[in-house]
């Protein structure tokens, strides 16, 4: 069946966010990608663009709000997302975006992330995550693999990573995605999707450092493999993956296998996808880092809880409304007085 | 028998028990009470750090002091006239500060052989004489009267032994002849849905109150009658709650929400207790993960336009280290609140100190001057609050505004203000009039007070980028030009030295010029001007000049310092203020340094004075 097509006036296009700074990221850096699949959505989006901020901490990434011509605030290490919580909570009609990274949100400002996903005011947090500090030169990043060999870790280094989606998901988090620098067009949905969850949405975008970590998340995006090693989350579809679709995800009991649909399985024995199901989520979460199973793209986890900003403004709201607006001089008048004459 | 009624000027009583004897409780009902009378009066509570030491402990006191005169006062008080000890470890701690002469009350049922081995005592104090040589003892079994004037209720005898201090509060208020209604119907409030306890407090407040009555252990009442205050409406005001309403007030005037974010600490807690609790003047309140989210959120909300607020003590203060560069460079306008606490680490959390100045002055890296103000007592926390807000308005930038723990939970009779009398606070966000040739010029000042154009996101096409890296001037856009570099750390420093225009000519107390020069700032006022007083009443030539500001300092100050053939400097530091003064004028300032988690007594100012004059 043919859609109906709607013809919508766009109110902006891509050039509109072109800021007038040079971007200064190293050629080839994946967070060009970022920047322009994200310019060209936003049109999309509809937003007065007065209405857009973006905040960023320190890091590569974090140069970002430069290049977008919006509200833009280049912040400390770390604290983007508490300056975006005040944002927000100053004004919830603002649409607020995070760009951070695995270094700046994960590590100096792990605590500040997590406090924002479990608190679910409605921002969109774009964690780019290249696996490495890159404005530093190269040591190892939170997200770093068990014996990376860096500038900081010349014998390997030691730490176990997190795995981002996991951690956000332990948080409390009420969107949790993940897609691909290189992959224009999903990341593109991602974006949009980000922008539509009410609370908190926390998008990975897997990021590629050509300087310091270049391919390090090669299996999922070289052809060759990329089949065998990404599985593309649609709510509601099979977990299908491979070359021809033909793998799959099933469970026996709460622990997932892959199988092989050659006759043995068909498709109706492939788990489900269920974006409200925490259990699925957290289970495809932990694909990450298993070398046997394909790392998960796409929305993991995606429900309705009540947004922090909202529940701020309510408070108010009902203050004023069952008290009447204060009177300052009312309140200093307040209390035990006496007149002195 | 008859009882004779005395008239008196100043007293000074300290109520000390155990944290859960309800001393701090007792010393509110008791200020209350005598405010109500209208007298002067200053208040210092003074609690331990351990919400609950084991009952008994010397660890474990809670103190409460007021001072009450019929004069004009400015301190809590050196010396006690009255201890009230509700256990033997009250009296350990307190015993020392009593004045010879001057009267213990003690729940004689508390000394137990188990409480005085616990406070350090090998025999009963109140059976021998010791005490008995230096003051007027009055030993009663407090928690057998109560549980006589309850025994009919039917209650627990734990919840009996609880009205105790009840008792004590009833017979201060028969000694100092002060009004017991007032108690009783905050009682009624207090406990409205337990009237079982409203009762027996009541029966415990009465008994002690008619034990000063009937018994004949007590001849004489004292009278201390109402102080010569200026005529107006007034309230008692605690410094943490005059502080929350000059912001409320400045929010009201600039006609901005106000945004509080901030994380619990010792002893600034009680203003984002206090803000919370006022959602209906269009304040919101954000109690952060952390410290640095308290402060991090609040630059994002003045980045919003809301009048952006945060308040911690020195340990917060220091993790905000950062991000107050940050608000420097972004030059956006918030108040900081440090209420200094006992350093240095986690220090003395409820005691008081003077010991943030500098780094309220330098705590940060680059060259990154934020203005400083202090407020000087309880009552004072409202103005420079207010004034905090209007010039981080005017001047866009953060003020660091210090208290400490003796003025945050000290109190006093303050004249309530008339909001009208306040100065106005006029703020004016940039809009399409500031586009020079369509383009918008952040950083493009006002040419008097150097502040930048605040524009707030959703303001159509004023879209634009700020942040931690140097900006060019006028554009804002990132720069790494040196002469940029150089010409914006002197423009960020002028924009703070500019405030100096705002800041009014100081007021010296005493003659213009002599032979020695107090100068205070912050909560160490109070004692300064009394001792400049009651110097001045014995002839000498000694002068009291209090800063409000401390950075920028009064463009008159230099020379009034040069006036003197000595400056003193009391701070309860080991000398930051003088550093400052020293190094700014060029001269040989004096200083007297106590750190003891108390304010300085005005005895000890006095003595360093005349060591000063050579008396």
């Amino acid at each position: 069946m043919a859609e109906a097509k709607t013809i919508e006036t766009k109110k902006y296009t891509r050039m509109d966010f072109v800021s007038d700074q040079a971007v200064r990221w190293c050629p080839g850096c994946g967070d060009y990608a970022v920047l322009s699949q994200t310019q060209k959505v936003f049109p999309d989006l509809n937003i007065d663009k007065e209405n857009i901020v973006f905040i960023s901490g320190i890091g590569c990434s974090s140069r970002f709000p430069y290049y977008m011509n919006t509200f833009g605030f280049h912040t400390i290490h770390g604290r983007a997302t508490a300056i975006a919580s005040g944002v927000k909570i100053a004004n919830p009609k603002l649409s607020v975006w995070v760009v951070t990274g695995d270094g700046d949100g994960l590590s100096i400002g792990g605590n500040h992330t997590i406090h924002l996903l479990r608190r679910n005011l409605d921002i969109n947090v774009l964690l780019f995550n290249n696996r490495i500090y890159g404005l530093t030169k190269g040591q190892y990043s939170p997200t770093s693999e068990v014996g990376k060999i860096t500038k900081s870790t010349p014998l390997g280094s030691l730490d176990r990573p997190f795995n981002p989606v996991a951690l956000a998901l332990g948080a409390d988090a009420t969107f949790v995605a993940r897609t691909i620098d290189r992959e224009t067009k999903h990341l593109q949905s991602m974006i949009v999707r980000s922008y539509k969850h009410k609370g908190t949405s926390f998008l990975e975008i897997y990021q590629n450092c050509l300087i310091f970590n270049d391919g390090a998340f090669a299996p999922m995006t070289d052809k060759a493999t990329k089949a065998d090693k990404v599985l593309w989350l649609e709510n509601e579809q099979p977990l299908l993956f491979g070359p021809e679709k033909n793998k799959g995800i099933r469970l026996v009991g709460y622990v997932p296998e892959i199988i092989e649909l050659n006759g043995q399985y068909s498709v109706d024995d492939v788990l489900v996808h269920n974006e409200k199901d925490y259990v699925i989520a957290s289970m495809l979460a932990n694909f990450t880092y298993q070398e046997e199973f394909p790392d998960p793209i796409g929305v993991l986890y995606a429900i309705d809880a009540p947004v922090y900003d909202d529940m701020v403004e309510q408070q108010v709201n009902k203050a004023v409304e069952t008290r009447g607006a204060g009177s300052i001089q009312e309140l200093l008048n307040s209390g035990d007085t006496w007149d002195v004459v | 028998m008859s009882k004779t009624l005395k008239n008196i000027d100043d007293v000074v009583i300290r109520f000390a028990g155990d944290s859960g004897d309800g001393m701090q409780l007792t010393g509110g009902r008791f200020t209350e009470a005598t405010a109500i009378v209208g007298n002067d009066l200053s208040t210092l509570p003074d609690y331990p750090a351990e919400i609950r030491a084991p009952a008994g402990s010397l660890a474990g006191v809670s103190a409460f002091q007021i001072h009450f005169s019929s004069k004009n006062i400015h301190t809590p008080g050196d010396k006690v006239d009255v201890l009230v000890a509700m256990n033997p470890a009250a009296l350990k701690v307190h015993r020392d500060e009593l004045e010879p002469g001057g009267m213990l009350i003690c729940n004689s049922a508390s000394f137990t052989r188990k409480n005085l081995t616990f406070a350090g005592y090998e025999s009963n104090p109140l059976e021998d004489d010791s005490l008995e040589d230096s003051f007027k003892v009055f030993a009663i079994d407090m928690s057998k009267i109560v549980s006589e004037a309850c025994v009919d209720m039917g209650l627990p005898s734990k919840t009996v032994e609880r009205t105790k201090n009840f008792f004590a509060l009833g017979l201060l208020f028969w000694i100092y002849d002060r009004p017991v209604e007032s108690t009783k119907t905050w009682l009624r409030k207090k406990f409205a849905k337990r009237p079982e306890l409203v009762e027996a407090n009541i029966r415990a407040l009465n008994a002690g109150y008619n034990y000063g009555e009937t018994t004949e252990i007590f001849t004489t009442r004292y009278q201390v009658s109402k102080a010569d205050l200026p005529p107006g409406k007034y309230r008692n005001i605690v410094g943490n709650y005059a502080l929350s309403l000059g912001l409320v007030a400045a929010a009201e005037k600039s006609k901005l929400p106000l945004f509080f974010g901030g994380y619990p600490i010792t002893p600034a807690s009680d203003i984002l207790h206090t803000l919370s609790a006022l959602k209906h003047h269009n304040v919101k309140t954000f109690q952060a993960e952390d410290e640095i989210a308290g402060m991090t959120s609040i630059i994002g909300a003045a980045f919003t336009g809301n009048l952006s607020v945060t308040a911690s003590s020195g340990p917060g203060i220091a993790l905000k280290g950062e991000a107050l560069g940050l608000a420097v460079i972004a030059e956006l306008p918030m108040v900081i609140i440090n209420v200094q606490r006992g350093g240095p680490s986690t220090g003395l959390p409820t005691k008081t100190e003077q010991s943030d100045l500098f780094q309220a002055l330098y705590g940060r890296n680059g060259e990154a001057p934020i203005p400083v103000i202090a407020s000087s007592t309880p009552g004072d926390c409202f103005y420079v609050a207010y004034e905090a807000c209007r010039i981080a308005l005017k001047y866009m930038t953060p003020v660091l505004l210090l208290t400490d723990g003796y003025l945050a939970n000290g109190s006093e009779p303050w004249a309530i203000p008339n909001i009208d009398d306040l100065p106005p606070i006029e703020v004016k966000f940039a809009d399409t009039s500031n586009l020079v040739d369509g383009q918008f010029m952040p950083y493009r000042r006002e040419k008097k007070t150097l502040a930048r154009p605040w524009a707030i996101p959703g303001t159509k096409g004023l879209e634009h980028r700020i942040g931690g890296l140097e900006k060019e001037d006028g554009t804002g856009n990132v720069s790494h030009d040196p002469d940029n570099h150089h010409h914006m750390i002197l423009t960020r420093q002028q924009k703070v030295n500019n405030i100096v225009q705002d800041i009014p000519p100081i007021e010296i107390f005493g003659k213009n010029n002599g032979d020695l020069l107090i100068l205070s700032w912050g909560g160490t006022k109070g004692s300064c001007r009394t001792s400049a007083e009651e110097l001045q009443a014995e002839g000498k030539s000694v002068s009291h000049v209090h800063l409000r500001w401390l950075n920028p300092l009064p463009k008159d100050l230099g020379e009034i310092l040069i006036r003197f053939k000595h400056v003193l400097i009391p701070e309860i530091n080991l000398g930051q203020l003088i550093q400052v003064i020293r190094a700014d004028y060029l001269i040989d300032a004096i200083g007297l340094n106590l750190v003891r988690g108390k304010p300085i007594s005005t005895g000890r100012i006095n003595e360093k004075v005349n060591e000063m004059l050579g008396n």
